[in-house]
């Protein structure tokens, strides 16, 4: 598939897939590679001040082959979301990975439908502008929001197809192809990847056919009955999805549309 | 003089000894400074001032990297 980039950040793969909510991380190894992704999500938390384990997702993922987007879920408040992205920041170029600059911007409303706060997503997408950051910024499907989140300096929006973890998939595909519109209206390139909601294969390649340059999931993978089966199917959706987009899909008609000749036919048709 | 002081990491109450600095509290938690980010107060510190010494009243986050979407 065609490199597209964000910034600085050449993208090589458009599958975005997150490394939460895996039953252990074995499954979640797997399941990435199968995947093909080459961005992968991760959260900012609290080291467990007792651990006896001792398992860290940074001892399980490897960092020469993918490059880290750390999110800046569970902040509510776009004061946290710029510590939690610094923090983020520091602790990637410590492990010299090539994801260091760059965030996925969440600024929540609420804990119950984890809708993003336009207002909030705005100011701290400004904020993480003048500290240096590639803001890729989660958003509703909302087309005015997301231009108002590209017009403070995200370098990638990223709308909602429907809820974090819902599966429901693209609720509002009309929204989402305005987002498109809008978004890339006289600057084409301009990134817009397709975050929340996925459920199954199809959601990742109804995204792609809209014209989005990505897609981002979690849980359509990692709460799949078989996650690394999972991971194939979104792996080849995708490549379908964008295929497909870019080789133009035929007008909805409302009447059918005959593929094979009724010139020579010699059988009866009715009304003729 | 080995006088304590008390500070909070990761929102816990700790007493640890009068001019312990980062660094050597990362040592007596096992923790790598490598893999983890650090906040003072709410500020983000880098690895260069890892040998500042903690104060009475400290609030001290150690963070890391868990799964995520």
């Amino acid at each position: 598939m065609e490199t597209f980039h964000i910034k600085n950040f050449a993208i090589r793969n458009r599958l975005f897939v997150g490394t939460g909510k895996y039953a252990n991380y074995e499954i979640m190894q797997q399941a990435l590679d199968a995947s093909a992704c080459q961005v992968v999500t991760v959260a900012v938390r609290r080291e467990r001040l007792i651990d006896a384990a001792g398992r860290s997702l940074l001892d399980y993922l490897d960092l020469n082959r993918y490059t880290i987007l750390p999110n800046t879920a569970g902040c509510f408040t776009a004061e946290d979301a710029v510590r939690i992205s610094l923090l983020g920041r520091d602790l990637l170029e410590k492990q010299k990975n090539p994801g260091a600059g760059w965030v996925k911007l969440e600024v929540l409303g609420d804990k119950k439908t984890l809708l993003p706060d336009p207002v909030g997503t705005i100011e701290a997408t400004r904020e993480l502008v003048k500290e240096g950051f590639t803001v890729l910024a989660y958003t509703s499907d909302d087309p005015r929001a997301a231009v108002r989140i590209k017009e403070a300096g995200a370098a990638a929006v990223m709308p909602a197809g429907s809820p974090i973890g819902s599966g429901q998939g693209v609720l509002n595909p009309l929204n989402i192809s305005l987002c498109m519109e809008l978004l890339k209206e006289n600057d084409a390139n301009f990134p817009v990847i397709v975050d929340a909601g996925v459920g199954t294969a199809s959601d990742v390649s109804i995204a792609m056919e809209l014209g989005a340059d990505g897609v981002l999931l979690n849980t359509g993978i990692a709460h799949a009955k078989d996650p690394v089966k999972m991971a194939h199917a979104m792996r080849h959706a995708l490549e379908a999805g964008r295929l497909s987009y870019k080789a133009g899909r035929i007008p909805r008609k409302r009447y059918a549309t005959a593929s094979s000749p009724f010139t020579g036919v010699i059988t009866y048709i009715p009304g003729e | 003089m080995s006088a304590e002081i008390q500070i909070t990491v990761n929102g816990e109450s700790r007493n640890i000894p009068a001019n312990t600095s980062i660094t050597a509290l990362l040592s007596t938690m096992n923790l790598k400074p490598e893999k983890v980010a650090i906040e003072l107060n709410r500020r983000l510190v880098r690895t260069a001032q890892y040998e500042t010494e903690l104060k009475q009243g400290d609030k001290i986050e150690i963070v890391t990297f868990v799964g995520g979407g």
